[in-house]
């Protein structure tokens, strides 16, 4: 069975916990003891109906508040593949949550409400999408019961969003007109919108294609760790760990060691469970090369004619995540891509973008909380990445703070130079 | 997994993320730990970070926090696996914790140690300076775990904050920390209960026998059957019956409860599993019985 991780994002009224509600309660998937518990929770707080929402807003304080504040992971599968939602807040203000969920998803889903057409917050949903490049972007059309679901109410938005998109790197663009409330379009096919002819969203997330979604050109290997048991048994061995990021791997092929640029061969690609013929993303294994030659952590191991960008300095799109202090030129960091650390200096800021408008303001002076800009950086020592754009494993990195150690940037490399 | 099409299935990519993080840690972390229960999902941790290092041994210790009340089969399941291992295994007892006085053993027909059991990990964790400790908690498990981060921060006092996660991004984890501050981590934050039996069958990983239908002295409690042991205190209208069970989560034998059960064979777990209609903390937990955040609130003080 195949996996799809799916994000959604969304206020309070769109009716998005309702529409993962639904999903979850359609496909069977909320438990007895579960219901009970909400449905009790939902009385003590005076709610005229079951809130749907408190199955994913688990912390007190969303409880208290009524909102989502944090990412929650929900599960829940079908005869057909397994789903885990990433479900995220969709307020400005918790930009960062919707970029942590969205960082790994195949599909993106974003909810528009029938009666108000593309409002800023659609417009903030689809350019994320379209930036962290979630391959699949899902518009669900909702409320579609309180327009009488009135086909032409559905196409306006539909052109309204799809004039917006332009502007956007969106490859894959698909709408449907729900209602979560009855539940019309999001299992089964709605009885109600004879006129719509498309999939409802379950099925649509069971059958998007996403399996050439991964990069499976360009052979990455970072390597994470050395296995060198130092027993008896294998007293020689000597395994390159890691997990592939890119392109595929097998015995015999000609690979090259950044940073050091020697060459040698494949020997074997180890698992627990025997030699592997090929490997591919994201599978996890231990390489050997038929050479000795010097590999540590923080190497990427790629192919002599396809190799990675090696360079110090970078192009990158960044969405700031401190709260305490501001992203600014000469600032100094630590980065971490794939598994390479670096310290950078944010040598220039170019851009600030407005993620309502996708307007640019050139030459701000910062970035604060939640806020998007380009920037470059400049690393104290090489990194082997490719434009995010072509490869999401080695185009993303992530920068923390020196002092607090908290995570304050996502990363997105779009080029190299100054 | 199919070759031509350069698809993993659904267990494979859920193992290679678990790998991924076991490499991850030991890379990065000087004194990283396991933390071992005994339990299907630590039984399955053990298996997957045997995976990750192979050929080698584990870079790290497995550690066990005793409560003194553990189920007789599980402890001896515990020494084989580490003896098969070859790895080395630290015991935190609870009952040390008690008769040091720094914790105070709670009494009466409820009493567990549950609770106690933080302050005994906490003082294991100072002692063998770990900074890094695996832990078995699934995000399908509970609503406070659904919010978690796989690596999850904890301050001096071993405190989660639940309100102020670092944002966890791509595969991408940060790993710093200061001194005498750890983390959790959770490499099997994305399995539900299902997934993890379906692993166990397909990689024929050996687990307990109470985790299989067995006949059993219990009684019930809070719509629960209770082993009847020497750790429990029964009230006088709790009567001991015998009934064929199995545990569907394996803690501590004061608190955790069995269901009804026929399933004596993996096949039949997996179909009892996926036709359930109660979580399994739900069905087994007394623990999280308490209040509607009895989980939140005990993360919060440095629980699992």
């Amino acid at each position: 069975m195949e996996f799809l991780r799916f994000a959604t994002a969304g206020s309070v009224d769109d009716g998005k916990s309702t529409l993962i509600g639904r999903l979850l309660y359609d496909t069977k998937s909320i438990f007895q003891d579960q219901m009970e518990s909400i449905e009790a929770t939902s009385v003590q707080m005076g709610n005229d109906y079951t809130n749907l929402a408190l199955l994913t807003d688990g912390l007190r304080a969303e409880r208290e508040q009524g909102i989502t504040i944090d990412v929650a992971y929900r599960y829940f599968a079908t005869p057909k593949r397994k789903f885990i939602i990433a479900d995220t807040p969709g307020h400005t203000q918790y930009t960062r949550n919707m970029v942590t969920g969205a960082s790994t998803a195949d599909v993106a889903l974003v909810l528009v409400d029938a009666r108000h057409g593309v409002v800023e917050q659609s417009r903030r949903h689809a350019f994320l999408a379209s930036l962290l490049r979630i391959p699949h972007l899902v518009v669900c059309v909702n409320k579609m019961d309180l327009i009488d679901y009135d086909e032409k109410a559905f196409t306006a938005v539909k052109e309204e969003f799809r004039s917006f998109a332009m502007k956007l790197d969106i490859s894959d663009l698909t709408f449907i007109p729900v209602s979560a409330l009855h539940g019309d379009n999001v299992v089964e096919r709605s009885i109600n919108m004879p006129w719509y002819e498309g999939s409802s969203l379950l099925h649509h997330l069971e059958e998007v294609h996403i399996a050439s979604d991964r990069n499976h050109i360009d052979a990455r290997f970072p390597v994470q760790y050395v296995i060198r048991p130092q027993s008896d048994e294998h007293h020689d061995y000597r395994g390159y760990a890691g997990t592939i990021a890119g392109g595929v791997f097998k015995p015999d092929d000609e690979v090259m060691v950044l940073p050091s640029g020697f060459t040698s061969k494949i020997s074997s690609i180890d698992s627990f469970d025997g030699p592997v013929s090929e490997a591919f993303g994201p599978m996890a294994v231990t390489m050997r090369l038929t050479d000795d030659i010097d590999v540590s952590r923080g190497d990427m191991i790629c192919r002599p004619n396809n190799q990675p960008t090696s360079s110090q300095d970078l192009q990158a799109m960044v969405c700031w995540m401190s709260e305490t202090s501001p992203l600014s030129p000469r600032m100094k960091l630590a980065l971490k891509h794939t598994t390479r650390s670096s310290r950078v200096m944010v040598t220039d800021l170019q851009y600030r973008i407005d993620v309502n408008t996708l307007h640019r303001e050139e030459n701000p002076e910062s970035l604060t909380l939640n806020e998007i800009g380009r920037v470059s950086l400049r690393s104290t020592q090489p990194l082997f990445f490719d434009e995010y754009r072509r490869n999401r494993n080695t185009g993303s990195f992530i920068l923390l703070d020196e002092v607090t150690n908290a995570t304050v940037a996502a990363g997105i490399i779009v080029g190299s130079g100054t | 997994m199919s070759i031509t099409t350069y698809e993993l299935n659904h267990l494979d990519h859920l193992e290679a993320e678990a790998i991924h993080i076991f490499r991850e840690v030991a890379a990065e972390f000087e004194h990283p730990c396991l933390m071992f229960s005994g339990g299907k999902d630590s039984i399955v941790m053990l298996h997957l970070a045997a995976k990750a290092f192979w050929p080698a041994r584990l870079p790290f210790p497995v550690m066990h926090v005793d409560t003194g009340h553990n189920f007789p089969e599980v402890l001896a399941f515990r020494d084989q696996r580490v003896q098969e291992l070859d790895a080395r295994l630290v015991v935190a007892s609870v009952q040390k914790s008690i008769d040091e006085g720094k914790v105070v053993e709670e009494t009466g027909p409820r009493a567990s140690r549950n609770r106690l059991q933080t302050t005994t990990l906490l003082d294991a964790i100072e002692e063998h300076r770990f900074d890094a400790l695996f832990g078995g908690a699934r995000r399908d498990e509970e609503k406070a775990r659904a919010k978690e981060r796989v690596y999850s921060f904890r301050d001096d006092f071993g405190q989660w904050d639940p309100k102020n996660q670092r944002p966890e991004l791509w595969n991408l984890y940060n790993g710093r920390i200061r001194q005498g501050e750890h983390i959790r981590v959770f490499p099997i934050s994305n399995w539900t209960e299902l997934d993890i039996w379906q692993y166990i069958a397909r990689e024929n990983v050996e687990i307990p026998q109470v985790y299989f239908a067995h006949e059993r002295p219990v009684f019930s409690r809070d719509g629960m059957w209770l082993a009847d042991s020497e750790f429990v205190t029964r009230a006088e209208d709790e009567v001991v019956v015998t009934r064929k069970v199995r545990y569907r989560t394996v803690g501590d034998m004061s608190c955790t409860g069995a269901v009804e059960s026929e399933a004596e064979t993996l096949e039949q777990i997996i179909e009892e599993v996926s036709a359930t209609r109660i979580t399994e903390r739900g069905a087994t937990r007394a623990d999280d019985r308490v209040s509607e955040a009895a989980m939140e609130d005990r993360k919060k003080e440095g629980y699992f």
